[in-house]
């Protein structure tokens, strides 16, 4: 086990490494950053000043070893637009869009887990059609529209929850629900296939016959080794839902981090963009090390034990 | 009777139709006996095996006219009795030893399992049969070994495995479907004479399922010759081998070499032509296309049964013709 930990956690802070080095890029990507900042009018003495007062005229290792240096200690520069420290805005956006997609990922995956066993222990049974029905429905509705819809319903028509923002905790029912729809589909297939290959293997089979019970059957044999895909599956779920949606968080009128990233975006607040895509890339990185990890403790021969 | 089980039929939705792979078995082991059930592969041997655990698919369609086994009467709900007995009255030892341990357990925490939950037996207790079981079964260090997983063995120490695992629980009919196919010749004769001792030991029956004829011959007291789905002869080991009486029981005969007899080299006798498709009702002789002694009547269903002394029959329309 230490030996696959220590080999994960190196291929971890690579992977840390490189992704920090490509958002760093970015702020060269659309050309000189300090023509950007002075603007598409701006003179060229103004840019040179800009340069030097943002060391843009340094060696680029230097820069990167620089701006990554801070970035550690918690300092992601200065917002263009607001003029403000990057951490502080970051930071009162991110609880609205935590917040959402933790619930939102913990109440996907309480309806599509058992869901997916329900479904798997008897294929083609009335609870496998609702399942099917669920799944196909959650793929097939944009998350726009259904949000849109129970804002008309459940907030115009009903009056039952307040229709946007983010004040009162009544506020996230309905972008839960909207968010974790859109999760559940893909987390309640991958749980039903896993389960129905587990259930046809000989182990199983072989479970049963030493006389154990149903129950334990499924959550001692089976289950361990059917969540093997469904914990990689949660990964990249639980990196989405974190990283806050564009469309969701403008349904609903919540500020989260992802209408902060669009807005910048199209401020060209380029230090605000850089550090979100860089936060966002070192959570993905953060969950699948973790997901693998969780596989390599369910899995005994993932961590090369014997 | 350890296992009394008349006229069992299984059949399987297939795309192409109703497979009918079991039309009608009947089989019968008494008290500390071995029935050896052999037949090509394919004719169903496994399907009868985990039909009697209940262990088939839901799909399978099961039905029987008497189903008895260690003093129960499962005829009526056998899945309600079925779930009480396995582990503890029956069990079995499956084909595939390789993929029948769960890779993420601990070998020590499968073979404990079962007989912590249906004998109440404490960790310790459990472990400690666990060890005397896996010794029995020839696997060396066996107290260190409970904490590893399955992939830490080979192939034949998996499947010596599932056979302890099968002992466990004591049972007093053992299913073994060709238990010692992937060992070698040394273990093979060690599993044997393990199974022996423990039918003095604990008046032990078995099923045991095999290709192989020496397996046969060393530890059957009885014999099922199982056809496209029927048992087409049974006798005592001893007689089916001095005397076959079916043609086909004939051909698997020929069909082993036999050291000092068969010329070195020469090929030995196959049967000719192909077991007969399943799907849909088959009447008369499923072994007639193939019989070198078919007449006409042959097509005639059902195929005449001749009892032949006690617990000796064959089913064939012209036997005595077929013996000589
Ligand atoms: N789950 C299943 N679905 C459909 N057909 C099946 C299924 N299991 C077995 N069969 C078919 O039923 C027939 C009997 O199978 P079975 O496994 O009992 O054969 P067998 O006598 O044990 O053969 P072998 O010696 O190769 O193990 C075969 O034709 C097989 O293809
Ligand atoms: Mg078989």
């Amino acid at each position: 086990m230490l030996s696959f930990l220590s080999r994960r956690l190196f291929v971890a802070f690579c992977v840390c490494v490189t992704v920090s080095a490509l958002s760093f890029a970015l702020m060269f990507l659309s050309g000189d950053p300090a023509i950007a900042i002075a603007g598409a009018g701006g003179r060229a003495e103004d840019a040179e000043a800009i340069r030097i007062a943002y060391g843009f005229d340094r060696p680029l290792i230097v820069q990167y070893l620089d701006w990554i240096g801070s970035a550690v200690t918690g300092d992601l520069g200065q917002s263009i637009y607001f003029n403000l420290p990057v951490t502080e805005i970051i930071g009162n956006r991110v609880g609205v869009t935590l917040t959402l997609g933790f619930i939102s990922f913990l109440v996907a995956l309480a309806v599509a887990v058992p869901l997916g066993i329900a479904a798997a222990l008897r294929p083609n049974g009335w609870i496998d059609r609702i399942a099917l029905i669920i799944a196909v429905s959650g793929q097939a509705i944009p998350s726009f529209w259904l949000g849109l819809m129970a804002i008309v319903v459940f907030g115009v028509w009903y009056g039952m929850v307040p229709i946007s923002g983010a004040e009162s905790w009544q506020g996230f029912i309905l972008p839960v629900i909207v968010l974790s729809y859109y999760a559940v589909p893909e987390l309640m297939r991958i749980t039903r296939s896993g389960m129905i290959d587990v259930l046809a293997t000989d182990y199983v089979r072989a479970a049963r016959a030493k006389g154990l019970p149903m129950h334990l059957v499924i959550s001692r044999h089976a289950l361990r080794n059917a969540v093997l895909p469904l914990v990689s599956l949660a990964a990249v779920q639980l990196g989405q839902l974190l990283s806050g949606s564009i469309v969701i968080e403008s349904v609903f009128a919540l500020n989260g981090l992802g209408r902060l990233a669009w807005e910048s975006l199209l401020r060209s607040d380029l230090p605000v963009v850089q550090a979100i895509i860089l936060v966002l890339s070192l959570l993905y990185v953060l969950l699948t090390t973790c997901a693998d990890i969780l596989n390599a403790v369910l899995d005994p021969r993932l961590r090369g034990a014997t | 009777m350890m296992l009394d089980i008349r006229d069992l039929r299984v059949s399987l939705p297939t795309e192409r139709g109703l497979l009918n792979a079991v039309r009608g078995v009947d089989l019968q082991i008494a008290r500390g006996q071995t029935l050896c059930l052999v037949g090509e592969s394919g004719c169903g041997k496994s399907l009868t095996a985990t039909s009697i655990m209940g262990l088939l698919t839901r799909q399978a369609q099961i039905t029987t006219d008497r189903f008895e086994m260690a003093g129960q009467d499962l005829t009526r709900k056998p899945a309600a009795g079925l779930a009480r007995m396995r582990g503890r009255d029956v069990a079995m030892i499956f084909q595939d030893p390789t993929s029948a341990l769960n890779p993420t357990l601990t070998v020590g925490r499968q073979l404990t399992e079962g007989v912590m939950r249906s004998e109440k037996l404490s960790r310790r207790a459990a472990e400690a049969r666990a060890v005397e079981m896996l010794e029995r079964v020839g696997i060396s260090n066996p107290a260190a070994r409970l904490a590893q997983y399955p992939h830490g063995f080979s192939g034949g120490q998996r499947q010596r495995i599932m056979i302890a695992s099968a002992l466990m629980g004591r049972p007093k009919l053992l299913i073994a479907d060709e238990p010692t196919t992937a060992l070698d010749v040394t273990i093979q004769a060690q599993i044997l004479q393990l199974l022996g001792e423990l039918q003095a030991d604990l008046g032990l029956s078995i099923l045991l399922i095999t290709h192989d004829l020496g397996v046969v011959a060393a530890i059957a007291d009885d014999v099922a010759v199982m056809y496209a789905g029927r048992i087409v002869e049974r006798a005592p080991a001893r007689d089916l081998f001095v005397r076959p009486r079916h043609p086909y029981t004939r051909g698997l005969l020929a069909a082993i070499p036999v050291p000092g007899v068969t010329p070195r080299g020469s090929a030995l006798p196959a049967i000719p032509g192909r077991v007969p498709g399943l799907i849909g009702t088959l009447r008369g002789c499923a072994f007639r296309d193939r019989c070198a002694q078919a007449a006409p009547d042959c097509a005639a269903d059902p195929v005449p049964r001749h009892g032949i002394g006690a617990g000796r029959f064959v089913e064939c329309v012209n036997p005595e013709e077929a013996s000589t």
